[in-house]
């Protein structure tokens, strides 16, 4: 009865909801709403096809179905993107609470680490480890999350310090709490909040990045079905066969729009301030 | 900011500069590519054991990593950062030579970025809940979602492919080759800023002076532009020095879409290409960029915001 009531009650965050649970099970469906054509297998007879009643979205140049790759396209994106986002979170809010808790010389080590990452535009350094370590998606991955997670670490370690020398944290010190308990008990549910909403907020601009990345090379890897790389190969039919870049453009466009208003309307219904 | 701020901000700056020194050349010496082997096969010889062995030597890559690190940063620090084998010149004059254009991009497109967000934030802040906000919010959020390489492609395909008026290819850098990669940056930045005004003009709006004035029979339009349009731009000028900050480095995507000879352009080919002297280089140069402009930001401060000048 009470969930039904929230579901109505936020009606923006239901509709995104959906949309977002729909993509999600378009990925996880995939062959089912391809008719089985596999995304990867291309026929040259039907080369650089347009949109038609047998291609929806058209093939590309190996004569592969773009609608198969869009779809499949999603499964490469969401699993990287949803992979970074669980990472930062995970890695920058234990190291923030970490810092924030122990304080002292974990907390300037840890912090000295945030200043040097964000003193510096991170698609570079991302660009810079994903080229280096060799490209695939795995290193794209690690490259975007090493330069985000001082964001959450900061987060974090700030809303930590808001109540480390409260009254009712030392009691419990006093008391004899150990410390994975005051952790987990105290510092964590006071933290999770907040960085669960950064995170939803998240998922697009982290999704565009590592299309981004896709893009220039440093990601996906043919034959691998993804919309940046997708757009990245389509580009040398631009006038020949432009349906080659707007339906995987599309795809990322319409992706990223239902992730951010997703994270927007979550963030309006946890966030204490907008009540 | 006083002196002692500077200062520690200084040394604040050298520290993170070893650290970015330190972790770039930890990635490009763990990194699995072999660097001699490129650079022979780069210059169509074929690479013996022998000679791959005997090169490694003479460059000093069989040295322990510490002595090979102190090496390259002291090379840095007397301004040689090293031969780039890709193009067989100095690091130094390449970065320079595409330093220039990048700055041109960075300069043009965050000038016509203001010249949309302004007066479309102002608008929806001005106008609060009637239907222009709701349009220029509506318009702000699908512009940041949209994938610049994306703009990018589709600005390019009906100007330059359909109606034929820009050129494809922006190599020569000049006014025209601009046109298309510094639109595609302002409107992937404009939707971002145009929050940012809207936000900060509404705070203004709200302070206490706005209605003092107004009370006082002043009009609307004159406090809007006298008092709260200065006011709000505080806060975008913060912003403003990460963006620059971030477009030097992170205009890659644009420049590689329209082949513009720009810093991001040289990177993605030197990161393809293995060309390991040009990507250190490349990325303590942003780096340095990057912090020097941040500090000149704040710097700012102490001439833009007159409560900065009594603090001292």
């Amino acid at each position: 009865m009470k969930k039904q009531n929230f579901f109505i009650k936020n009606k923006q965050f239901t509709f995104f909801i959906i949309l977002a649970l729909l993509i999600v099970l378009a990925a996880i469906l995939a062959p089912v709403l391809t008719h089985g054509i596999d995304p990867t297998a291309g026929n040259l007879k039907e080369a650089i096809m347009p949109p038609c009643k047998e291609h929806i979205f058209g093939t590309d140049k190996m004569g592969r179905d773009i609608f198969a790759r869009v779809i499949y396209g999603a499964r490469t994106s969401l699993t990287a993107t949803l992979s970074v986002v669980c990472i930062i979170f995970v890695v920058g809010g234990l190291m923030g609470v970490f810092a924030g808790y122990f304080g002292g010389i974990v907390d300037t080590v840890i912090m000295r680490i945030a200043d040097m990452m964000i003193a510096f535009p991170g698609l570079v350094l991302a660009l810079a480890v994903a080229g280096i370590l060799g490209a695939n998606v795995r290193n794209a991955v690690i490259a975007i999350a090493l330069v985000s997670w001082t964001k959450y670490a900061r987060l974090a370690r700030s809303l930590v310090m808001k109540i480390r020398h409260r009254d009712y944290v030392s009691a419990a010190i006093v008391t004899g709490s150990k410390t994975p308990y005051m952790i987990t008990r105290y510092m964590l549910p006071n933290v999770l909040p907040t960085l669960v909403i950064t995170a939803a907020t998240d998922i697009g601009s982290m999704m565009l990045e590592l299309a981004a990345l896709s893009f220039l090379g440093f990601g996906a890897t043919p034959p691998t079905p993804e919309w940046g790389l997708m757009l990245s190969e389509g580009r040398a039919y631009m006038q020949s066969a432009p349906w080659l870049m707007i339906y995987p453009g599309l795809a990322i466009f319409v992706t990223v729009v239902v992730f951010n208003m997703l994270g927007d309307s979550l963030r309006d219904i946890l966030d204490p301030k907008n009540e | 900011m006083n002196r002692k701020q500077i200062i520690s901000r200084l040394l604040q700056i050298v520290i993170v500069l070893i650290g970015i020194s330190f972790l770039t050349f930890l990635l490009t010496y763990v990194s699995p590519g072999d660097p001699v082997r490129h650079m022979l096969t780069a210059t169509g010889t074929m690479p013996t054991e022998e000679l791959i062995q005997s090169i490694r030597s003479e460059m000093g890559l069989n040295d322990p990593f510490f002595v090979q690190y102190f090496r390259w940063l002291g090379n840095c620090l007397r301004g040689d950062f090293g031969h780039s084998y890709m193009l067989n010149k100095p690091v130094v004059t390449l970065l320079l030579a595409r330093l220039w254009p990048t700055l041109k991009l960075t300069i043009m497109s965050t000038v016509l970025m203001l010249l949309i967000a302004v007066p479309l934030g102002m608008l929806s802040a001005v106008y609060k809940n009637s239907w222009i906000d709701y349009l220029v919010r509506g318009i702000t959020f699908f512009g940041v979602s949209l994938p610049n390489f994306w703009v990018g492609l589709m600005l390019m395909l009906v100007f330059c492919v359909k109606i034929n008026l820009l050129p494809v290819i922006s190599s020569g850098g000049g006014f025209k080759d601009m046109i298309l990669p510094s639109v595609t940056l302002a409107i992937a930045m404009s939707a971002k800023y145009t929050r940012q005004v809207r936000t900060a003009v509404l705070d203004e709006l709200t302070s206490d002076y706005v209605i003092g004035a107004q009370a006082r029979g002043v009009k609307f339009w004159k406090i809007l532009w006298l008092n709260v349009f200065p006011n709000s731009l505080l806060p975008l000028i913060t912003m403003l020095g990460l963006s620059i900050g971030s477009l030097l480095g992170g205009t890659s995507v644009v420049e590689v879409i329209f082949s513009y000879p720009g810093l991001g352009n040289l990177a993605v080919s030197a990161i393809t290409s293995c060309d390991y002297y040009l990507i250190q280089g490349y990325v303590l140069w942003v780096a340095v960029i990057y912090m020097v402009i941040n500090l000149v930001v704040d710097l700012s401060y102490n001439f833009v915001d007159p409560r900065m000048r009594l603090k001292r």
